[in-house]
């Protein structure tokens, strides 16, 4: 029992130690990397730290971008349960969004919590329902989700392009072709006394919720049998189609939900600013967070800080913006590439003995 | 003048297809040999944006832009060089690999080539076959540039080489069965970072033509995701490289449908032509897979048919 307890800590350690590490090497790389173009990485460093967490400005800055990308990330990582690899939540975000518009356009005379309410459902309907329909073509067809799932991402753009620019298009909407505004009060506004949409609040509970489902309920049990080994649970009488299908449908939802809240809080209208890669972005985080809906949220508020500091660089130290997605891209492939470390550190094994 | 009218709908296409078909080519044909030997590579998108700005850059240091063509290449083996090394360590997941790739290779272009915009570096020249005729909207659609008749070359050779070379076969029985290969003593990772190296270096090229032909200048925006799609590409290609090339030519066409239409009036709708190419390949998908087989001719070893 005792030494049980002590490999849980092992691994809890070794999954936190591991990617940290990583984060540090990523960091050592990309010092020398500007300090070979003449900058001095320690600057660098603090004014990535002030622009992501230092002040409540920073903050609200990092938490907003953080939202989306929780959302995303647990559309990679609910499928991952079942064993399945979705890639496409970029699809859902837009339709999600899509969809959230609409509601919220023909609903505009009613009462705004109905109508918010009926948004949120809406995007969520439809993102669900998007990768779903991956889902259903691996289950009952055989088709690679990884790869139906892309192919999906570019029809539901497409899709998107045709609405927002032909049949639904705001005649008003000159420079950037936008869907008709939601009105004003039927935005979602931000969460009480801070400057950071619901969407954060929602993320954080999608995943806490998801954690739930997934580490202690009857159901999520099934779930991960399905993930780690489909034959067994096809024999074991475990109906794989259906968990296979709801796992899509909420991962789906919650990417859904992140072009819905990005419409409905941000926006207000669907437009091009939503096709901004938070699926693809959402992917890495999901994979950093090793598909763990927990570990989902600090990991996207890293992300979300770097991304909150670019600003920063640019006006200080006059770096292009991309400076920090040059940083984010050595992270993301140093950590992915540490995953080789994992049971290979004689610190974290277990004594044999 | 000639007019042309509904005429000019096919004309454009075709012209289209030629100009912006180029890039899909060598992305599908890189991505072709990558998967081949058993890999995938989502990350051609990053180095396709590399091989933009690269070439770009060497255009406008060096004044030759076929120098520009040669740096996007050799920028594009690096990159392809690291996915493939990456995806040789144990767990590593060559999709999730892919993705960081695609955002390390976008984010280091803009971040290298922000020097770039402004400057006016020179551009590859373009063969003008359409000299015979008299109206200027075939001379402007029969307007070749040397790599898209480069790539021709190479999806003949790599279809005669899949078929016929000792490389080939190596490349073909490592992606089909990693135990035969390794039975017969070859080193699978070996040739697997190999293809993967070769792939980008490919896809490298593919950018240059972003950069130095059309459109032929360097900006953040150049890419619209070409490099993505070579995957799907490839698999409505069967993975043989000369139907990649009518692959790309059909996806470059349906992407210039909707300008041509709109060039006759028609303005509504061409958005979903954009999808075409990708409703039917997923319709090969689903037509050709079923739950107890996985797609007709793909490698047996790649990570997306288990």
């Amino acid at each position: 029992m005792a030494s049980d307890r002590s490999g849980q800590w092992r691994h809890a350690a070794e999954a936190l130690v591991i990617p940290v590490a990583a984060l540090a090497a990523a960091m050592i790389v990309f010092g020398i990397f500007m300090a070979a173009l003449g900058q001095n990485p320690l600057e660098i460093y603090t004014l990535i730290y002030k622009g992501a967490f230092a002040s409540a400005f920073s903050w609200q800055n990092t938490l907003s971008r953080a939202a989306p990308l929780i959302l995303t990330a647990l559309c990679v990582a609910l499928p991952a349960q079942a064993g399945l690899m979705v890639i496409g939540g970029e699809g859902s975000v837009v339709l999600g969004g899509l969809a959230a518009a609409i509601v919220g356009h023909l609903l505009s005379g009613a009462a705004p919590a109905g109508v918010k309410v009926a948004m949120i459902f809406g995007g969520m309907l439809v993102g669900g329902l998007w990768i779903a329909l991956a889902g259903a073509l691996r289950q009952y067809r055989g088709v690679n989700e990884t790869i139906s799932s892309l192919l999906l991402t570019y029809v539901a753009v497409a899709l998107f392009n045709h609405f927002v620019e032909g049949p639904l298009r705001d005649p008003s909407s000159l420079n950037k072709p936008s869907t008709a505004n939601i009105g004003d009060a039927n935005m979602l506004g931000n969460l009480p006394g801070l400057d950071i949409h619901w969407g954060l609040a929602f993320g954080v509970v999608f995943c806490l919720a998801m954690h739930v489902l997934v580490r202690y309920t009857t159901y999520g049990f099934a779930l991960r049998i399905v993930g780690g080994n489909p034959r067994a649970a096809r024999l074991a009488g475990l109906p794989v189609g259906a968990l296979v299908l709801t796992a899509c449908l909420l991962g789906g939802a919650a990417a859904g939900l992140a072009g819905a809240v990005e419409v409905a809080a941000v926006h207000g209208s669907a437009n091009a600013s939503l096709i901004a890669g938070y699926g693809y972005a959402g992917i890495l985080v999901a994979f950093i967070a090793r598909q763990n809906p927990i570990a989902i949220v600090p990991v996207a508020v890293l992300v979300g800080g770097l991304s909150a500091s670019g600003g920063m660089l640019q006006r200080r130290l006059d770096l292009p913006d991309a400076t920090v997605l040059v940083l984010q891209g050595i992270a993301f492939m140093l950590i992915l590439g540490s995953e080789a470390l994992y049971g290979r550190l004689k610190t974290f094994r277990a004594e044999t003995a | 003048m000639v007019e042309l009218g509904w005429w000019g709908v096919p004309i454009g296409v075709v012209g289209g297809a030629i100009r912006v078909s180029t890039p899909f080519l060598f992305v599908s044909l890189g991505e072709c040999i990558t998967e081949r030997s058993g890999r995938i590579n989502l990350g051609l998108e990053g180095i396709l944006v590399m091989g933009a700005m690269s070439g770009y850059a060497a255009s406008y240091a060096s004044g030759n832009p076929w120098v520009g063509v040669l740096a996007a290449g050799g920028a594009g083996l690096l990159l392809g060089l690291l996915h493939g090394l990456a995806c040789n360590l144990p767990r590593v997941n060559d999709i999730a690999v892919g993705i960081g790739l695609m955002l390390f290779g976008t984010g280091l272009a803009f971040f290298l080539g922000k020097p770039y915009v402004q400057p006016k570096a020179p551009t590859l020249p373009a063969i003008p076959l359409g000299a015979w005729s008299g109206s200027p909207q075939i001379q402007a659609a029969l307007q070749v540039n040397p790599l898209f008749l480069i790539g021709l070359a190479l999806a003949l050779l790599l279809t005669w080489a899949f078929r016929n070379t000792r490389w080939g076969l190596v490349v073909r029985m490592v992606g089909d069965s990693s135990d035969a290969a390794r039975a017969m003593g070859y080193a699978v990772p070996r040739v697997r970072t190999l293809s993967t190296a070769l792939g980008g270096l490919l896809a490298g090229v593919g950018g240059s033509f972003l950069s130095l032909y059309y459109p032929g200048s360097w900006s953040e925006g150049l890419s619209s995701g070409q490099g993505l799609m070579a995957v799907a590409l490839v698999i409505f290609a069967r993975w043989n490289p000369i139907q990649c090339f009518y692959a790309a030519l059909l996806f470059g066409g349906a992407g210039a449908l909707g300008p041509a239409l709109q060039s006759v009036g028609v303005t509504s709708g061409y958005y979903l032509f954009n999808a075409a190419p990708y409703v039917v390949t997923l319709g090969i998908m689903i037509a050709t897979c079923s739950p107890r087989r996985t797609l007709a001719g793909a490698p047996g070893e790649l990570s997306i048919n288990r």
